[in-house]
């Protein structure tokens, strides 16, 4: 009988340190009891870009930062019986599956199961018409557009499934981000799905750890306010959950970062809408009763969640076509800077309006404001008052196509030698856009599978 | 000497934003429990409603935590089309969460120099002056 689970998380974001888990791995190979280490590296777009490629055989379909993640830690994974979870597979875990087993090798470590996770794409199981049936929250599906990707969020139990199996590693695609920390746990504690007050504590050890450092101090250092000691070498979090669902997060010894009430609460509502209700595939999560005590140095008690009946259907996130987002910026320094780079703006507005008439075009001061800023200029009109003397001026549009975003490109670069004195620093950009849109989907349309790769060595 | 001070919300809390397309939410935490009260009258819908105000929010709900000494804050429509759509440099409105940060709070002014109580380990964040100005 299991009495307590070790769970630590490797990756937050595709985008994350891919030394953070090396650590992590060397604190879990000292508890004693069944452990995990969990990665979280499919934000929504990434999937659909991985989809993209995989379609036009220009990518692998899984997400190639899977080897800067693994590699560093597969070999001390095995040796010390520490399983790994990732939805790294994205829109190929199979291929994510295979290329594990190469890593293996080329590690040179013994033979080891590695299981994939299927079925959440279900691009081609419906229609673009039957997706604008179930689209919720906006009506972006409702010309039937051509569906670039679409992929359910799958709950927890295929993980469970394939950890029972026996695999040293699952890779799966899109799964709910917590289900890949309650996947382990109803694997290691047999907890039954219908003891929804478990299910939320799991959901809830798995919502504070898929982030990453955000648990730890991370996205959190305020230096005077909230100072965070060790931000370059941040450990990523560790949860060690009781079979009756006892959650304590903490951090591996030795490294910098912070683990305290202020850190884990603000991730505790990072991203939830209605406390009482989060929604996920496997229990409707509540943590308005919820507590946070400070147990010991970096280590936090985090108690009373509760469980609602799991929602009837999967949310789906269905990308399409979004053209292209077109970015310039041009820099104006030094005495009336300000003037100068409003002058810019302007000329820009002017001629592009002649060209694309009914464009949207948004223009930005930065250091006077951005980020802060709104579309329409409105926010931003005070602070022109008190403009600094070095403003860099952004541009951004919207195109359908590369060759009319170049449009609005070519006339910030004029600005060089027919605009306003002094313009300096040009940089230029062209991303290109999905959009996505949410859908209900019935959970008999959607059939995960798990699947053990064979001939591994 | 007035009895109250006014302040940025900053002094006395922090928040953390997230987004789900168009959605923005905040969490936004009293600093130390005994803020919570004042935080609580003053940082109303209406008021984040006129905090983000050149955003046209359709909606602002306050969901209150009391046991964590935090509320959190879901506004509609915020931004601008969310991260696949915005025109912006931050369409996840990650940066958002200081620009609630930045409101002025009326707050006693024994509550800002160490009333309460239990203030734990927040104590010396919170003395009379931020800490810029020592």
């Amino acid at each position: 009988m299991v009495s307590r689970v070790f769970i630590g998380c490797g990756a937050g974001f595709a985008g994350d340190r891919t030394d953070a888990a090396i650590p992590v791995v060397r604190a879990l190979a000292e508890c004693d009891g069944p452990r995990y280490i969990i990665y979280e590296t499919l934000a929504e777009r990434t999937l659909a870009l991985a989809q993209v490629a995989r379609r036009s055989s220009s990518g692998p379909g899984y997400n190639p930062v899977l080897d800067n993640f693994i590699r560093p830690i597969l070999r001390d994974c095995l040796a010390a019986g520490i399983k790994i979870v990732g939805n790294f597979g994205a829109a190929n875990p199979r291929a994510a599956a295979h290329r594990i087993a190469e890593l293996a090798r080329e590690l040179g470590c013994g033979p080891l199961k590695i299981a994939f996770v299927e079925g959440d794409d279900i691009t081609s199981r419906l229609s673009p018409a039957e997706f604008a049936q179930r689209e919720v929250g906006g009506q972006l599906l409702a010309g039937h557009p051509e569906i670039v990707a679409a992929n359910v969020y799958l709950g927890a139990e295929p993980i469970a499934e394939a950890l029972a199996q026996g695999a040293d590693v699952v890779a799966t695609g899109r799964v709910a981000d917590p289900s890949l920390v309650l996947g382990p746990l109803l694997h290691s504690f047999g907890w039954p799905l219908e003891d929804l007050d478990r299910i939320a504590a799991g959901t809830l050890a798995g919502h504070l750890l898929e982030c990453g450092a955000q648990l730890t101090g991370g996205y959190f250092a305020d230096p005077g306010y909230k100072d965070v000691p060790g931000m370059d070498n941040i450990g990523y979090p560790i949860a060690e959950i009781d079979a009756d669902g006892c959650v304590v997060v903490g951090k591996p010894a030795g490294t910098g970062g912070l683990v305290d009430r202020r850190t884990v609460t603000e991730q505790l509502l990072y991203e939830i809408h209605d406390p009482a209700a989060y929604l996920t595939p496997d229990v409707v999560l509540d943590i308005t009763d919820v507590e946070i005590e400070e147990i010991g140095e970096n280590r936090v008690r985090v108690t009373g969640a509760r469980g609602h009946p799991k929602p009837e259907k999967l949310k789906a996130t269905v990308c399409i076509d979004g053209g292209f987002l077109a970015e310039a910026e041009i820099s104006y320094a030094g005495p009336n800077a300000a003037a100068r780079a409003r002058l810019a703006i302007d000329t820009v507005r002017k001629r592009v309006a002649r060209q694309v008439p009914q464009l949207t075009l948004r223009a930005d001061a930065i250091g006077v404001m951005s980020v802060h800023a709104d579309l329409a200029g409105e926010a931003a009109r005070e602070a022109w008052l008190r403009a600094p003397d070095d403003i860099r001026v952004r541009f951004a549009a919207q195109f359908p196509d590369t060759e009319t975003a170049e449009i609005l490109l070519g006339e910030v670069e004029a600005l060089y030698c027919a605009g306003p004195a002094g313009g300096a620093g040009l940089r230029r950009h062209i991303t290109p856009r999905l959009l996505s849109a949410s859908c209900l989907i019935e959970r008999d349309l959607v059939t995960p599978t798990v699947s053990l790769l064979q001939g591994t060595p | 000497m007035s009895d109250f001070v006014e302040v940025p919300l900053h002094r006395i809390a922090y928040a953390r934003s997230g987004d789900k397309g168009n959605r923005l939410n905040i969490a936004l935490i009293a600093a130390a429990p005994h803020y919570y009260q004042t935080i609580a009258e003053q940082v109303t819908e209406s008021r984040v409603a006129a905090v983000f105000a050149s955003r046209r929010p359709t909606r602002v709900v306050r969901y209150d935590l009391p046991k964590v000494a935090a509320f959190n804050f879901v506004l509609d429509d915020v931004l601008e089309g969310g991260v696949n759509s915005s025109l912006g440099l931050d369409g996840h409105g990650k940066s958002l969460s200081y620009l609630l940060l930045a409101a002025l709070i009326r707050v006693s002014r024994d509550l800002l120099e160490g009333g309460g109580n239990s203030m734990g380990s927040n104590a010396e964040v919170l003395g009379s002056e931020p800490p810029s100005q020592r």
